[in-house]
């Protein structure tokens, strides 16, 4: 009996001794780090269609500014297109949340290599191409197709779908001329526009 | 205690023929100490000991032939019989005991076991055949314990139908605080240093915890009592993933004074091999060391450890999807989208985990039946996670956790001639750091928890094998986490509502928030044991325990990729509460033995993944599942048998099925492991050099119980917009392996034995895909793989 009071005892002495250790050691920081910086998030993307010979320039954008938040994203396009015109597309990929915002397309050029944008359209809306020009091309001489050329004949309405993949397989079949279906590799941005020839 | 027992004692007899029953009294006096108080003495059916003064008097004894044993820690019992047909008087005189005080208390059950709820041992024998695999894999030797994997070297242990943070791990009396929330983090843990294994299914082991609802895995190293020094080093080389690893450990056994362990291990796998491709990015390696000394007294030892754990491990680089479209064509193409040459580089996306136990123990033995143990244990799990990124990001990790944990256990055991009883408390702090270095929005966020716990456990032997056991658990726990949520996710969960005031400060497009929350919780456990003449053996145990929401659950808030689905938890969770029965039924007839273990786990307040809708993202759009509770329901039965055909011929089978229930939906559970059944036939030899060989089937069935959480997505095929179906649910169809394993030993040095091992994994080289596997979404399990294995002991 005299041991188990001992015991008690010394089990009271543990007790306190481990609250008091980890009482003491939950004090240690009342400062917070400062929220996370999503600099590689893209918040937003922007192509800008400008017609050959003149004409109104159509942007298209697509903005989610809380990124994987509860918010629906918003998206715009700025007018119809023209009936049997061409018009020539520059894709930037913004991020938005950081102060100056930070234009994520830079990267991708730099790593052209690894990444390629596709285009794809629904409805009676004609297909869009890459531009041929080198400045679209990678390292290899493959696209990376953040310029794209879109001509319109008759009235159409429709979608287009801008996916940027990260680390396709450029060389499978078809990949090269802008075919989607077999480029593998991992989704960075997929967004879509309503599109209107009139 | 091998060495006869020299006696000293004096007889005087008193004659008193008068009753049949008598009474045998006397001093009890130690070597070196006139008084001894307190000694243990068994006479007949009787337990008593001595009082302050050295007496003892043991009363109505029936007559005849009586067995008397008396024992002192520290000093040689002394064991005889007499002929009673009077009253007796014995003085005894105990000499001093020079062999070591811990082969004194026996243990004749597994660590941790409750009378009533049986526990499955994995031996060393079985723990060397996976020395290079993980804790994982040799779990799967018991029946009712199947593996969770991400690809083939992380692999969490399931019980009975349940995982993660519903299975506690112990690794040499230390609960492994390693992230084990999650289902791609398997335990932190070398299985080179285990000499046993102990698995309890259920919660009924309350002195470890109350919140292991599905189970607990117990880890012991190797620990010599002998005076002796020796070692052992285990050599592996598997054909798949041209690799293998290296074990060499040291053993300084000590009876008394000084004692020591020293362990290390190297691992080193290329990429796995499935039958018809390369799994890229599979790799893997390892290191780990663990160490521990040791000084014994006569009446306490102390010993001081401290373990190394690190691996890197690639995951396949094809389970990296961006999207709900590439998770479809990653589905429907059946091969993974990225095969490359077999490589031993591991690239992103990759695990880099370290884990660090240091800790200190104190035993005191009060006397044969009586001790005390203290322990303190400090544990540090640094999990990096890397992910395909774009330029320098590619070097930084994705999520970077620091996890500290503190912990003090003090257990008080004490055995009586019929009562065996424990118990104690435990107090730990925990601290994560979610480094924001990684600019990604962390998983888990900052927390502080503490937990404090208090547990008593008794069970009493009855008359005709008859035992009782019954135990009662209290735990505190409090966190304190803080947290920036984007304010839209805040308003989107209702919590401007319901949690006001957790908001500390705000940050534009963000709340800080310190989200607090306590728990108190009881656990309990009873049952009964009775062993019949005839060789059965009963065990009925009901256990009741909680297990409070685990970060993720309260806090996660974003993409979870492997399976393009956008994961939510919720801080209005309540804790979960298993109400658990377990009978195990075992039978020995003959060569043949059974065990059958069917149960029935009632839990309320169940947290699972809910399917609840889609959120579009800058990637498209993403299935949403947030964390909901329910009442769920796994019934299952194990089954496992032995038979020793002959001297050179066995067979085991062992079987698990697992049926689990929502009950407030109607549906079953996800991830419930299909029906398996295992077969193995043996022959072994000990005149030709020890020879083993084995033959073991492995059959699992589909799982043909399953939540359906397709969803559908669209695609654009020749200009239309089309609905397809991902197929997230179906489980893959069944599957039958074939395993072969031989050995043979020589004792090719002196003082050395060696043991050669060859085995083949998966004979018929099938290709299969495992339901339990997280990415069975795209790739095949491995092919076959031929080992061997080199064991030098010495």
């Amino acid at each position: 009996m005299k041991t188990m009071q001992k015991l008690n005892k010394f089990k009271t002495y543990a007790l306190i001794m481990a609250t008091v250790v980890t009482l003491s050691s939950c004090s240690n920081d009342d400062t917070n780090d400062a929220p996370v910086n999503e600099e590689e998030l893209i918040t937003t993307v922007t192509v800008i269609y400008t017609p050959v010979g003149g004409g109104t320039a159509i942007t298209l954008q697509y903005k989610d500014l809380d990124g994987e938040g509860a918010n629906a994203p918003v998206i715009t396009a700025s007018g119809n297109f023209e009936k049997n015109k061409t018009y020539n597309g520059v894709l930037t990929f913004k991020n938005e949340l950081t102060d100056p915002a930070e234009d994520i397309t830079l990267e991708i050029i730099e790593e052209g290599v690894d990444h390629q944008v596709f285009y794809q359209t629904t409805g009676t809306v004609n297909a869009f191409t890459y531009d041929t020009a080198a400045s679209n091309l990678d390292a290899n001489g493959l696209p990376v197709g953040l310029q794209s050329v879109f001509t319109t004949t008759n009235a159409a309405t429709g979608t287009l779908t801008v996916t940027l993949r990260h680390q396709p397989n450029k060389t499978a079949s078809n990949v090269a001329s802008g075919d989607i279906t077999n480029a593998a590799g991992s989704t960075d941005a997929e967004v879509s526009f309503p599109i209107s020839v009139l | 205690m091998s060495k006869k027992i020299f006696i000293v004692f004096w007889l005087i007899l008193l004659c008193n023929t008068l009753y049949s029953q008598h009474a045998i009294s006397g001093k009890i006096a130690l070597q070196g100490q006139a008084i001894a108080s307190n000694v243990h003495i068994h006479i007949g059916q009787k337990i008593i000991r001595s009082d302050v003064s050295g007496g003892y008097l043991a009363a109505n004894l029936p007559a005849g032939r009586t067995p008397i044993s008396v024992s002192y820690v520290g000093y040689q019992s002394i064991d005889t019989i007499v002929d009673l047909k009077t009253n007796l008087t014995i003085n005894f005189r105990l000499k001093v005991n020079t062999t070591n005080l811990n082969e004194v208390v026996v243990q004749a059950k597994a660590k941790g076991e409750s009378s009533s709820n049986p526990a499955h041992i994995v031996n060393l024998q079985s723990i060397e055949k996976y020395s290079n695999q993980t804790l994982g894999d040799a779990l799967t030797e018991v029946a009712g314990v199947s593996t969770l994997k991400t690809g083939n070297a992380v692999v969490k242990p399931i019980i009975n139908g349940l995982y993660g943070s519903r299975v506690a791990v112990l690794n040499n009396n230390v609960k492994l605080e390693d992230q084990q929330w999650g289902s791609e983090h398997a335990p932190n843990f070398d299985i080179n240093s285990a000499n046993k294994i102990t698995v309890i299914k259920g919660a009924s082991a309350l002195q470890y915890g109350g919140d292991a609802i599905g189970g607990l895995v117990l880890i012991e190293p190797l620990s010599v009592k002998k005076d002796t020094l020796f070692g052992r080093t285990i050599l592996n080389y598997d054909t798949n993933g041209r690799g293998g690893s290296i074990s060499s450990s040291i053993h300084k056994g000590n009876s008394k004074a000084w004692s020591w362990n020293a362990l290390a291990t190297l691992k080193y796998i290329g990429d796995k091999t499935a039958p018809d491709y390369i799994l890229s990015n599979t790799a893997n390696r390892g290191a780990s060391f663990s160490g521990d000394i040791k000084y014994d007294a006569i009446k306490y030892n102390i010993s001081a450890s401290y373990s190394y754990y690190k691996s890197v491990i690639g995951i396949l680089s094809a389970s990296h999807t961006g999207n709900v479209n590439d998770l479809y064509q990653s589905i429907n193409n059946k091969i993974p989208a990225i095969i490359n040459d077999f490589s031993y580089d591991i690239n992103n996306p990759k695990q880099d985990v370290t884990h660090h136990i240091a800790k200190v123990n104190f035993n005191y033995y009060f006397n044969e039946s009586a001790f005390l143990a203290v322990q303190y244990a400090y544990q540090y799990n640094k999990r990096l996670e890397y992910d395909v990124r774009r330029a320098e990001y590619n070097d930084t990790a994705a999520l970077d956790l620091d996890l500290k944990t503190s912990t003090i256990n003090v257990d008080f055991q004490k055995k009586a001639h019929d009562w065996n009883l424990k118990s104690g408390v435990t107090g730990s702090f925990q601290n994560n750091y979610a480094d924001p270095a990684t600019a990604i929005r962390p998983l888990i966020p900052n927390y502080d928890k503490i937990d404090l716990g208090a547990y008593g456990i008794a069970s009493y032997s009855l008359p005709n094998n008859f035992t009782i056991d019954g135990g009662l658990r209290y735990d505190f726990s409090k966190i304190d986490a803080t947290k920036y949520y984007q304010k839209s996710r805040w308003e989107e969960r209702g919590y401007d509502t319901t949690f006001p005031e957790f908001i500390t400060e705000d940050f534009g497009t963000q709340w800080l928030t310190k989200p607090s929350f306590t728990f108190h919780n009881l656990s309990a456990s009873a049952g009964i044991q009775k062993k019949t003449a005839n060789n059965w053996h009963f065990f009925a145990n009901a256990s009741f325990a909680s297990r409070n929401p685990n970060p993720s659950e309260f806090f996660s808030d974003g993409l979870h990729h492997s399976t393009g689905v956008i994961e939510l938890g919720d801080l209005n969770l309540d804790k979960e509460q298993s109400t658990k029965i377990s009978l195990t039924i075992r039978k020995k007839i003959n060569q043949f033995s059974i065990e059958i273990n069917p149960y029935i786990n009632y839990i309320k307040n169940y947290i699972y993944l809910k399917p609840v809708g889609f959120e579009t993202t800058i990637r498209g759009a993403f299935p949403v599942w947030e964390y909901q509770q329910t009442d769920a329901r796994l019934m299952g039965v194990d089954l496992q048998t032995q038979w020793d055909i002959n001297k050179s011929w066995q067979h085991s089978f062992a079987m698990a099925y697992v049926k689990g229930d929502d009950r407030t939906e109607n549906q079953p559970l996800i991830d419930m492991p299909p029906f398996n059944l295992y077969n193995k036939i043996s022959f072994s030899k000990k005149e030709w050099h020890d020879l083993t060989l084995e033959l073991k089937s492995e059959i699992v069935t589909k799982q043909n119980r399953y939540a359906d959480n397709n969803f559908s997505t669209n695609i654009i095929n020749n200009n239309e917009l089309q609905a397809v179906v991902v197929d997230i649910s179906t489980p893959p169809p069944a599957y039958h392996l074939l395993h072969f394993y031989s050995q043979m030993k020589f004792d090719t040095f002196k003082n050395v034995n060696t043991t050669v091992a060859f085995s083949v994994q998966n004979i018929m080289n099938v290709s299969y895909r495992d339901y339990l596997n997280r990415q069975r979404f795209f790739a095949d399990e491995m092919g076959r793989s031929f080992q061997v294995q080199l064991k030098f002991n010495y």
